[in-house]
């Protein structure tokens, strides 16, 4: 009997609890997330809207959710809502799928939940990743995503990066040096990143943190619920022993 | 007031047999004394029915079956209705929760023999529940149509198509379609929420009245009715299921939730395990993933279909594996014809059956790991060794349980 419990334990702690981590090939970058930080995913936010929604949609969103964040309404018609269209719309793309499908070859997946497809390391490293590479018809590549439809559409900011490769004993590694300064340093372009991914997995599960504290609540009643059901099971189980 | 309350049962039990059938089933429904912590996961599992059975209702209400629709409406519901999330969750998790909750409650069967004589039917019934669950599980994974949805449903549907003769026939009835579309989802949808629901509610049902016209096993593996006190007709080793075993239940309840609600609260995809990733990325017809992997509690099944890579005794590899798989799951049927040994508990049993069963639980989790991998020639190589295993522990039980030491069984329950 002991024995048994002792193999199942040892095989449950092989099992890798990642699937997702196990499977991908390109070491990722960790990404700062912190979906606690309004002011990170403002600026997210901000971004969002300005680099990716007119092409991607976030359909599955609404703007006044955004109010989570601490946006007002009228902070929201301002800084996020460019089409016109109202406070409780969903977040759609301004670009038409058949005309997207001509462009890119792909009409630009919805990113509302891609964060918690892609995960948010592979989110980061994938935005830090872009070289160019004159054989592909954007004239852009990516080390995570071989021959993504998308453009470097961050360029400006980034720069233009170099793939540089280095020839080992053993293998080929693949690095990525800059060519072109872009608008924003390294560090600086790391963090515009690290907005944008933050808010990218805030997008996936708006009610996260809401989760998380009720969770807290629903934990302190059970123990409390714990204690007074074994005091009970105790009293009654006194005359069978 | 206690004698309206006495008059009013008085008025009821003239029309309807209450008060018969509360001491039948609870107040006089005599269980034996030494029940451990394997025997919490029965009344789980109801527990956890009826959690389904509530979440769905109200997932229902806001989930379209319509392939164009399904996953906004899943997101709508994650998002927009009020604790949609919350409802939504405690679905997802209650899935993955009721096989956890179902294995352990088989595996308790499988250690004290609670499969024997004269409990078959009981077993079987259960076994039917199983099957059942799985079908609800297979079904209400489609839902979300996700790419894991379809291409997972993908896979278990082209598994009726590898049947000789029939096969592409009864696979077109099943979908509705020639492909798996919109019409398959509408179906499975009506199967998910009515048809499978229903047959378990009444599985269920018969499965209690199967167990409380036997009575429960124990631990020890020893009959308590064969031993009653003389004056009373009481078993000596039993006591009344309420309050003892329903205030004991509670207790497990309340630390059964306390790990659902850690999963709901703090980590709802349980990395992956229980809300795929892929799964976020909407069904897309025509962009097969890498990596088809089903949700854990099928990947051993998954591991075993995936395991025959030759054909052989002139029939088709692919066949093999759904034989295999179809073998896994309807083979338990057979374990208390398959069990000879003249003790129920593996507290007496010998050396041979307490290693077997060791192998059968390694080898269930060894193919289940399997399963979430893409197969290479070595893990193919170790899913067929553990295949190989798994059936084995089945096969080869008439005759080592038969030649196992076994200790004599005692005549009442140890304390």
């Amino acid at each position: 009997m002991k024995k048994i419990t002792i193999a199942i334990l040892i095989l449950l702690c092989l099992i890798p609890f990642n699937i997702f981590a196990a499977e991908s090939g390109m070491a990722l970058e960790r990404a700062p997330v912190d979906i606690t930080d309004n002011a990170s995913l403002k600026r997210g936010a901000e971004s969002f809207v300005n680099y990716c929604l007119t092409c991607h949609g976030a359909s599955y969103m609404r703007y006044n959710r955004h109010r989570d964040i601490g946006y007002t309404n009228e902070e929201i018609l301002e800084k996020l809502v460019f089409t016109g269209q109202k406070v409780g719309d969903l977040m759609e793309s301004a670009m038409r799928k058949k005309e997207a499908e001509e462009w890119f070859g792909v009409v630009p997946p919805d990113l509302s939940v891609i964060a918690r497809a892609r995960g948010a390391d592979w989110l980061y490293t994938y935005l830090k990743a872009f070289y160019r590479d004159e054989t592909t018809a954007t004239g852009w590549n990516n080390l995570v995503f071989d021959r993504a439809a998308m453009p470097h559409v961050l360029y400006q900011l980034q720069g233009e990066q170099k793939l540089v490769l280095k020839k080992t004993d053993k293998e080929e590694q693949k690095n990525l040096s800059l060519e072109k300064e872009g608008k924003l340093s390294a560090a600086e372009y790391d963090k515009f990143v690290g907005d944008l991914v933050n808010y990218l997995v805030y997008l996936g599960e708006p009610h996260a943190n809401a989760r998380k504290k009720l969770g807290i609540e629903v934990m302190i009643f059970l123990l409390g619920m714990l204690l007074l059901s074994y005091a009970l099971k105790k009293e009654y189980w006194k005359d069978i022993h | 007031m206690s004698n309206l309350f006495n008059s009013m049962i008085e008025w009821i039990d003239k029309r309807f047999p209450l008060t018969s059938n509360w001491k039948a089933h609870l107040s006089e429904y005599y269980a034996p004394k030494n029940f451990n912590f394997w025997y919490f996961f029965g009344s789980l599992a109801l527990l956890v029915l009826v959690n389904q059975l509530l979440t769905g209702i109200f997932l229902t209400m806001n989930y379209k079956p319509d392939a164009s629709q399904a996953f906004a409406s899943v997101e709508y519901v994650m998002r927009d209705v009020e604790y949609g999330w919350l409802i939504r969750y405690m679905h997802s998790t209650g899935a993955s929760m009721f096989f956890v909750v179902v294995y352990l409650h088989m595996f308790r069967g499988m250690m004290y023999g609670s499969y024997r004589k004269p409990r078959e039917l009981l077993w079987i019934v259960g076994m039917a529940i199983f099957f059942v669950l799985m079908s609800l599980a297979f079904t209400g994974y489609i839902l979300p149509w996700g790419q894991m949805s379809y291409w997972g449903a993908q896979v278990i549907v082209s598994m009726f198509g590898a049947i000789p003769v029939i096969g592409d026939t009864l696979q077109q009835w099943l979908l509705g379609d020639f492909t798996l579309s919109d019409a398959a989802l509408n179906r499975f949808f009506a199967y998910h929420v009515v048809t499978l629901p229903l047959v378990l509610l009444v599985l269920v049902f018969v499965h209690i009245l199967a167990l409380h016209e036997t009575g429960s096993n124990n631990p020890d593996g020893i009959e308590i009715k064969e031993n009653k006190n003389p004056h009373t007709g009481i078993p000596v080793d039993g006591i009344p299921f309420h309050p003892y075993y329903t205030v004991k239940d509670i207790v497990g309840v309340v630390v059964f939730l306390i790990v659902f609600c850690g999963i709901i609260f703090f980590a709802p995809e349980m990395g992956g395990y229980f809300l795929e990733y892929n799964n976020f990325i909407p069904a897309n017809t025509l962009q097969t993933p890498d990596h088809i992997a089903p949700v854990w509690y099928f990947t051993p099944y998954y591991s075993m279909l995936r395991a025959v890579t030759i054909n052989f005794l002139g029939i088709d590899a692919k066949l093999w594996g759904v034989i295999l798989m179809a073998g896994s799951v309807v083979i338990f049927c057979f374990l208390p014809w398959l069990d000879r040994s003249p003790v129920k508990s593996i507290r007496y049993k010998g050396p041979y059956f307490k290693t077997a069963l060791a192998l059968f639980v390694v080898s269930f989790f060894v193919l289940g790991w399997l399963g979430t991998k893409s197969p290479t020639p070595l893990y193919t190589l170790l899913a067929q060794i553990f295949t190989v295993i798994y059936f084995a522990f089945f096969i080869l039980m008439p005759w080592y349980s038969k030649i196992d030491k076994t200790k004599p069984e005692p005549k009442r329950l140890k304390e």
